[in-house]
């Protein structure tokens, strides 16, 4: 059983990873009903025995003495990490595992990148590799980060590439939250773009989650619960829906939101952590979903939101799951898949399904999705049989669809807009070792990564034929 | 004589374990005393408190599998794993079959060959070795293809029978097509025959034949076990001299894998139903046998919705272009075993028909026939079939074609590299099974 370390930087960062945690939490009491360190529980937390003079862990098995977190904590202010340490949540983390600074990177991607980068890497790697060598067998990092402020961007995809320098065998997994256009934060395309460059060269795979589209969710699932029809009562006690455990008694704004994407995570390394009759491990997803090195951005799409308190499922609602899976809705970028061209998709499916109905519904969708031609039947499954606590059974679909063309294209008109007039620039090029050049080829990289999905793209409505076989001599 | 079984990754350890439960369960039912005693040597070993362990080595380079096999082996009761004969490590192959090939498999090579060396010292007299595994993912795929490799180096003079398991069409994995050609490439060259089932061909048995409304991989793996435990459970063969014979991998390969291009083999059998639905069914030799016959011409897997107007071309019809002509599958070699009640009565002349052959084998050499007067499996009267034929031609078509394509573009190629195979094995393997694919449809009358 491998395990997996998280490691959450900035405000964004902190509170999904926060929000993560309590869920993980609540689905391994779930499951785990004889209160034994399992391997499952083993993936993300260690058992220690504080007891023990040398604090140390305790092996799968045993009892659960104490419950501490596989994660790193790194924020450049320390409100959000305090709120924590105060939280429901503080017993799960020790101080080791936190690095914090008091004055923030001031939405300033070069300051987190370059100042608290070169000033913190030492302590960073060391908390990294204190993380590590707790690990039996370290398969992936998750890194949790936004890409539109200072810290989280900044010294985020520093830590990356530090990860990728100490750590090279160990797989990247990158959960990024994209601003939107409204975004409050006026420099967030200067540091998206400057960040998107680092997540293209150093990250194994990469989950853009874009904030209107969580929004957009979190609206349709209060739409639900309040104007639900009688008989149709929403559960509760989803982990998708409730918030139980936040930072504050009352739920905060982005709470909500944070929750779909902390059960993107917890889904993600469902089968790697639960047992089933197709797994599906972290190493096989990079594998399976990244054709070409650079193309590993994968659209992330999480059914079902809600369940319904009724608890028959008819086989239709289990085929309206899949299909809600590749609509628009439920996509957590705002792109519209089924216009532009699969290149890969992978479909992880928990709860009771078999395999009969994960062929069904591929059957069922597959012609009104765009493939492309070389990969014709690309589709990677997986069946955990443990299902997510409130749900009988729920699907992930992760999928490499050069529909994220278009946001990236957003994305760098917004910086140019910003580049043209050098607004804003001399915040940067004050910061030490920053140049006007790492703009520039920061720039140049998103738009030869927008320029790749255009080639693919360029092949959907051509008819290919299949290449020309080996002759044989007879 | 025994057969050392190895089970490798997923698919490999979840058949497998169905597998012994079917074999062990079969010889448990009630049966003449020497069908118990050789299925039980062949297959499994006693302890000194007189429980039976499989002779198996189960390898997976993630634990989850090989822990839910081995205690489902425990729960019937009757059989179980022994508790030393697994290897596994903490992180899967990553469905990479270069990793399973070059990083994996060489790295617990040593390991992996030690448990195998002590499962044969167990055997009083070894019969051969059956590597199970789908061609599909990457430790069975790529760390399999690693241990049938080392098998060979270790027992030259042993029988190698490889029993594959091929991916749905539509995907299970994406990369699952470049695995396979890499993994059927390489074992053309290290194994003495390939036993193949297709989740595509067995999905369908389950839901039209035996009318399964909700299929799960554990449907499928009874089906698959099924049918392979009516191929090695002991029967009589020509070479026997009225015995079960000791030899059943030996003569299995050297009935029907006569040429070194033409290793491919299918089964299927007759009847298959519901088990609800045996007691109400009666059989004849000659209605099973005539839709057997059918069944291997038409290359269809089931009795239901066979499609009687194919029939062998007349011998004047010349070469045509497609892969088969007209949907007849034509047939090397085959190998009937017969079971049940009347077996010596059965009339077997349409498998001897030399229409269904291809010309350069007589039909008396081409057909082998072995029969068991013991009822398999709660079946009165049940046949298997084993051919050599070009039942496996357009799957291996199909799945060299999307490769090729794949490979065309180039896609993937750098997660392969990453763990040393190249672009140049690619071709090698791609160069080979184009080969096969050839000969397979040259075999027309």
């Amino acid at each position: 059983m491998t395990q997996s370390v998280v490691v959450q930087v900035g405000q964004c960062g902190n509170q999904v990873g926060c929000r993560f945690w309590d869920l993980a939490l609540r689905e391994h009491a779930h499951v785990n009903k004889r209160g034994l360190y399992d391997e499952a529980l083993s993936s993300f937390f260690r058992n220690v025995d504080l007891r023990k003079s040398d604090g140390g862990d305790c092996c799968v098995g045993g009892r659960i003495q104490h419950l501490k977190a596989r994660a790193v904590l790194i924020d450049m202010e320390e409100g959000v990490v305090n709120g924590i340490l105060q939280g429901p949540l503080r017993e799960v983390f020790d101080s080791t595992q936190l690095l914090t600074d008091v004055s923030g990177s001031g939405n300033n991607w070069a300051v987190g990148h370059l100042t608290y980068g070169s000033a913190y890497r030492e302590a960073i790697v060391n908390k990294l590799r204190k993380a590590a060598e707790h690990c039996d067998c370290l398969q992936c990092f998750f890194l949790i980060h936004s890409m539109g402020g200072g810290t989280g961007s900044g010294l985020g995809t520093r830590v990356l590439s530090l990860l990728e320098e100490e750590f090279p065998d160990v797989c990247r997994i990158v959960t990024a939250m994209y601003p939107s256009a409204e975004d409050d934060v006026i420099t967030s395309p200067y540091n998206s773009v400057l960040a998107m460059r680092e997540l293209t060269e150093h990250a194994d795979c990469v989950l853009p989650v874009e904030n209107q589209s969580l929004v957009d969710i979190v609206n349709k699932i209060s739409v639900m619960s309040h104007g639900a029809k009688p008989g149709s009562a929403l559960r509760k006690d989803s982990t998708v829906t409730s918030g139980q455990g936040s930072l504050s008694p009352t739920e905060k704004p982005f709470d909500a939101m944070n929750n779909i994407v902390a059960n993107l995570l917890l889904n993600i390394t469902s089968s790697a952590r639960f047992e089933g009759s197709l797994n599906m491990d972290l190493n096989e997803i990079a594998m399976n979903l990244v054709p070409f090195p650079r193309l590993h951005y994968l659209v992330p799409s999480l059914t079902p939101l809600y369940t319904l308190a009724d608890v028959n499922i008819p086989t239709r609602r289990l085929d309206q799951m899949f299909s809600d899976a590749f609509s628009k809705d439920h996509q957590l970028i705002r792109a519209d898949p089924k216009r532009s061209l699969y290149l890969a998709c992978a479909l992880m499916v928990r709860g009771n399904v078999q395999v009969s109905d994960l062929r069904r519904n591929i059957e069922r969708l597959r012609p009104s999705l765009p493939f492309v031609s070389w990969n014709q039947e690309g589709w990677k499954t997986g069946l955990c049989s443990v299902p997510p606590v409130g749900h009988s059974h729920s699907l992930l679909a992760l999928a490499n669809n050069t529909c994220v063309k278009p946001t990236f294209m957003e994305l760098r008109d917004r910086f140019t807009k910003l580049y043209r007039k050098k607004a804003h620039l001399h915040h940067y090029l004050d910061v030490d070792g920053m140049e006007q050049s790492i703009f520039s080829e920061s720039l140049s990289s998103l738009s030869a990564l927008i320029d790749e999905y255009h080639q693919l793209d360029a092949t959907k409505a051509r008819l290919i034929p299949d290449a020309q076989r080996l002759s044989i001599a007879r | 004589m025994s057969v050392v079984t190895v089970q490798l990754g997923q698919c490999g350890n979840q058949v497998g374990q169905e597998l012994f439960d079917v074999i062990s369960s079969d010889a448990q039912d009630g049966q003449r005393k020497t069908y118990s005693s050789v299925s039980r040597e062949r297959f499994f070993r006693q302890t000194s408190q007189g429980d039976f362990e499989a002779r198996a080595v189960l390898v997976d380079m993630e634990p989850k599998v090989i822990n839910h096999s081995m205690n489902r082996a425990a729960k019937s009761g009757r059989w179980r794993y022994a508790e030393a004969s697994h290897f596994s490590q903490k992180q899967g192959s990553g469905n990479n079959w270069a990793n399973g090939f070059r990083v994996l498999g060489p790295r617990h090579r040593d390991a992996v060959e030690e448990l195998v060396r002590r499962e044969v010292e167990h055997c009083d007299v070894l019969a051969g070795f059956i590597p199970m595994m789908s061609v599909a993912g990457g430790t069975g795929s790529g760390v399999g293809t690693f241990v049938t490799q080392c098998l060979r180096d270790v027992y030259p003079s042993s029988f190698v029978l490889n029993h594959l398991t091929w991916p749905y069409g539509t995907g299970e994995v994406i990369v699952q097509n470049y695995n396979s050609v890499l993994t059927l490439a390489h074992l053309y060259q290290l194994s003495d025959a390939l036993l193949v089932h297709e989740n595509d061909a067995v999905h369908r048995i389950c839901s039209q034949q035996l009318n399964l409304k909700q299929i799960s991989f554990g449907d499928l793996n009874r089906v698959i076990a099924h049918q392979l435990a009516g191929v090695l459970q002991p029967a009589l063969t020509p070479d026997s001299c009225g015995a079960y014979s000791g030899n059943p991998l030996g003569e299995l390969v050297s009935a029907l894998a006569c040429h070194p291009e033409y290793k491919l083999l299918s089964a299927c059998s007759i009847p298959q139903m519901a088990s609800a639905s045996i007691a109400f069914s009666t059989f004849s030799w000659p209605a099973l046998l005539k839709h057997l016959r059918q069944m291997l011409i038409a290359n269809t897997k089931m009795e239901e919705g066979i499609d009687w107007q194919v029939r062998p071309p007349p011998a004047s019809a010349g070469r045509t272009s497609s892969l088969t002509a007209g949907g007849f599958n034509a047939s090397l070699a085959n190998l009937l075993i017969l079971r049940g009640k009347d077996v010596y009565s059965a009339e077997t002349g349409g498998f001897e028909d030399p229409a269904i052959y291809t010309s350069w084998l007589p039909p008396a050499e081409a057909l082998s026939l072995w029969k068991s007067p013991v009822p398999f499996d709660k079946y009165e009267k049940s046949a298997t079939l084993v051919s050599n034929s070009q039942a496996l031609l357009r799957p291996l078509d199909d799945m060299v074609r999307k490769a090729w394509n794949m490979f065309a573009s180039r896609a993937y190629i750098h997660q392969y590299v990453k763990f040393g195979i190249s672009e140049e094995d690619f071709l090698d393997s791609f160069t080979s099974l184009e080969q096969v694919i050839s000969s397979y449809a040259q075999l027309q009358c």
